[in-house]
């Protein structure tokens, strides 16, 4: 287990220095020179160069990337060229906003999936089956901007009920004004992550309720309940683990969208601004943080895969022994 | 959603390049109901589009700085109101010498800064120092670069020194925040003069004000003010129409106000803006070389169509680029007015009997892809055939505005007084009539504003004339406001929003 852990630990590493590579790389393709970005546009040339000077950006490239990762390695994420403030503290302050909406939302989107996709799977020929797995269909073609505004009218503007949008100034030392701002958005997102889930929860359902070891279980004697429990959960467990991640992971990057609909102060919004105003070192920082973050959970659904199928122990570092 | 328009010359940041000043106001109404007992306590709460990027004006604050903090927390030694009149504010009094180039102010006494400290000289001499520092970002640098030197013979007496004679100084240092020049952290924290201080800016999500015990004037009608920043237009109105917001600064689209005319709980308010859209012709480059053809151009387009179909009943035409607020205002709307006609006997004089066809630059955001096609299809009825090439902010800026390698494009200008751009032949769309660059360095130099208003009045008709542009329109300034609040701006003035005589209840 040592083992694999440093394996991991490697690969991680490995991964996030080609990430900073692309990244760095990519962002300087882009058309567009961040200066213009800081004058106005009576500004003369010397005006231009000058805030080129400021931010860094009459550097040659390699050299900026090294002075880039050179903090990066120190922990710093460096200073916005827009806002001249530095761009980590600012990325925690969103992390506070989009790390409990992501969380919740997934928690949320499991909690649906798993009991519906099930459902939907040992009843698949009763007609509330096939309804839950006609709507599950319908889910994934909604558009989440499109649920949220949906929700936003039903929920707040005619009932009242939950803010339309927005975040307290004071964050979650308001929590329960914190909590009534992130109800609408976690459940955006949770309905529509959850509508994929539930074909992934139903079609391994599927493969272990047709599986030959359940079968053998209730000739052995026991419930379906207990064979469910026992065999098919683990066994079905295995493969939706792995999308969780992926959902995960794509729903921390897709952020953007729902709190731009709930007008969120959260990690999306951030990445939204820092490309409008091409602030290389906030973009930077947010992919950067992402990245880790997508790495991490990949990480962390490969282990869980390995606790709960002893199976895939061997397969995964049997080649280093 | 629009990210920030790229608009010219203004503001400082902002997405691409520049930045919406919107400007200038008109008659002096100040928003919503007035009369009846209000609430002194009370906290108002303002929506807006635009957060501050950092709260230093001169460190690339953006148009977000202005609209929160000048005013309300910064104060310069005049101020512009919402009129678009110059009021003393900082300053007394002031002198000028014979030869206009010496400008005594005399300091308002008792004035002290949110830390205590009381204001002089000393500070003024800092803060019109650090607006033309090698380093400002200010948007104001190049229109202040005049001031050869400032001295304070003592603490209430500021003498500045011009390195030529500026009739718009005075206008021009109402942009200058008097900064305590002690203050360190200005990107994240404030020491002004105004009548609130910065309680807590929460990046991304809202910036609060609380009033200030020490000001040195009327106290502010509310206890706090705090602004919340949306990204997007309908989160905005949505806040607005569960009353999380009380007052939308600047509505940008049409298409929601509706809901709040039909509604008497909310107040739509029709101000002035001074921002106009044009369709700006390379007049350097063929066939806009030809005044006829330009001429033809403004007059095949009908612009009231265009301003009926963007903007339903709101914004006004214009014949030129001075909108109605700028002292050196004439209505010009008779001057190439839509007249198809008359378009193709001009087209026909130039040579183009049978039309020409040129690439119309437009930018990727609203309005101007509507207003290309509908231009597209006014001169197909002339014969002129219009290619649509769409471009980004930071393509406009490079291609048009930096290297001129353009014929026509569609661009929104922003700010108040920037007629004087047609006296600057290096100027993007290339205007070049010595006669014109003449009056309005003669204008910049004038003695009194009357004659600086009759010298711009016929910059104004010439450009006209010419058709050195074809100004589409002025935007509609629309402010919306719960019906239980007043005293709000409803002009926007340069974004300015000031906050102390808005009243609740």
């Amino acid at each position: 287990m040592g083992r694999y852990l440093l394996r991991r630990l490697a690969f991680l590493l490995v991964s996030l220095a080609l990430a900073s590579v692309v990244l760095f790389a990519l962002l300087r393709m882009l058309p567009g020179d961040p200066a213009n970005a800081l004058t106005s546009v009576g500004a003369g040339p010397e005006q231009i160069a000058a805030a080129r000077h400021s931010i860094g950006s009459d550097k040659p490239l390699p050299e900026q990337f090294v002075h880039w990762i050179g903090q990066l390695a120190s922990g710093d994420l460096g200073t916005s060229f827009v806002s001249s403030l530095p761009v980590g503290p600012e990325i925690a302050s969103r992390l506070n906003v989009t790390v409990p909406l992501t969380l919740a939302a997934f928690v949320l989107a499991v909690l649906i999936a798993v009991p519906v996709g099930f459902v939907a799977a040992h009843r698949r020929r009763t007609w509330y089956g096939a309804l839950l797995n006609g709507v599950s269909q319908l889910g994934i073609a909604v558009p989440v901007f499109w649920l949220g505004m949906i929700l936003i009218a039903v929920f707040a503007l005619n009932a009242g009920w939950l803010p339309a949008g927005g975040f307290p100034q004071d964050g979650w030392s308001q929590p329960a004004e914190a909590i009534r701002s992130l109800a609408l958005p976690v459940i955006t997102i949770a309905l529509v992550m959850s509508a994929s889930l539930i074909r992934y929860v139903r079609s391994a359902s599927l493969d272990v309720l047709g599986s030959d070891y359940l079968r053998t279980a209730r000739a052995m004697g026991s419930s379906f309940g207990q064979a469910m429990w026992r065999h098919g959960l683990r066994n079905a467990s295995v493969p939706v683990i792995s999308i969780l991640g992926i959902e995960l992971a794509s729903t921390l990057l897709g952020a953007v969208v729902v709190e731009s609909v709930y007008a969120l102060p959260g990690l999306g919004s951030l990445l939204a601004t820092g490309i409008a105003q091409h602030d290389y070192p906030v973009i930077q920082g947010v992919l950067f943080v992402s990245t880790l973050a997508v790495l991490i959970i990949g990480f962390a659904a490969d282990f869980a895969q390995r606790i709960i199928d002893p199976r895939l122990r061997g397969r995964l570092s049997g080649g280093a022994r | 959603m629009s990210i920030k328009k790229t608009s010219l010359y203004g503001g400082a940041t902002a997405a691409a390049l520049a930045l919406t000043l919107t400007a200038c106001g008109g008659g002096s109404n100040a928003g919503g109901a007035a009369g009846g007992a209000h609430d002194k306590n009370a906290t108002i709460n303002i929506g807006s589009l635009y957060e501050p990027q950092n709260l230093d004006n001169t460190a690339g604050g953006g148009q977000g700085v202005t609209e929160a903090l000048n005013g309300n927390v910064y104060e310069g030694l005049f101020k512009l109101t919402d009129n678009g009149k110059v009021e003393n504010l900082l300053a007394q009094d002031y002198k000028v010498s014979g030869d206009g180039l010496t400008y005594t102010f005399t300091l308002r006494d008792g004035v002290k800064f949110h830390s205590g400290k009381k204001l002089t000289s000393q500070d003024v001499k800092y803060s019109l120092e650090k607006v033309i520092a090698k380093d400002s970002q200010s948007a104001r640098k190049s229109n202040l670069e005049v001031i050869k030197s400032v001295e304070t013979p003592d603490p209430r007496t500021v003498e500045v020194q011009l390195s030529k004679k500026s009739i718009s100084f005075v206008y021009n240092l109402s942009y200058v925040w008097i900064i305590n020049s002690d203050a360190k952290g200005l990107k994240t924290d404030e020491d002004g003069t105004g009548p609130y201080t910065l309680d807590k800016w929460t990046r991304g999500s809202a910036l609060s004000l609380a009033r200030f015990a020490g000001y040195w004037g009327d106290a502010a009608a509310n206890k706090q003010v705090v602004f919340h920043y949306y990204k997007d237009a309908t989160a905005l109105n949505n806040a607005l129409l569960t009353n999380a917001v009380d007052v939308v600064t600047s509505e940008q689209s049409p298409d929601a106000l509706d809901q709040f005319k039909s509604n008497q709980n909310y107040k739509v308010n029709d101000g002035n803006s001074t921002t106009k859209l044009l369709l700006a012709f390379n007049d350097k480059a063929k066939p806009f070389t030809d005044v006829k053809v330009r001429q033809a151009v403004s007059a095949a387009i009908d612009d009231k169509k265009l301003l009926e179909s963007v903007w339903g009943g709101y914004g006004k035409p214009i014949g030129s680029m001075v909108p109605p607020t700028d002292p050196w205002y004439e209505d010009l709307t008779e001057v190439n007015a839509y007249d198809t006609a008359r378009a193709k006997k001009l087209l026909a004089e130039a040579g183009y009997e049978n039309g020409f066809s040129f690439t119309l630059d437009t930018p990727n955001y609203d309005p101007h892809p509507t207003a290309a096609t509908f231009i597209k299809s006014q001169l197909a009825k002339v014969g002129i055939t219009v290619e649509i090439n769409t471009i980004t902010p930071d393509e406009w800026y490079t291609k048009v505005y930096k290297n001129h390698d353009f014929t026509a494009t569609l661009q929104e200008h922003v700010n108040d007084r920037d007629l004087v751009w047609y006296g600057n032949p290096d100027f993007y769309w290339g205007y070049d009539n010595k006669q014109v660059t003449q009056w309005v360095e003669e204008a910049e130099q004038a003695s009194s504003t009357s004659e600086q208003t009759e010298l711009l009045k016929k910059v104004n008709r010439k450009t006209a004339e010419d058709a050195a542009s074809d100004w589409l329109y002025l935007y509609p300034q629309i402010v919306v406001a719960n019906s239980k609040l007043s005293g709000y701006p409803v002009n926007g003035l340069n974004s300015q929003f000031f906050a102390y005589d808005i009243k609740k209840g």
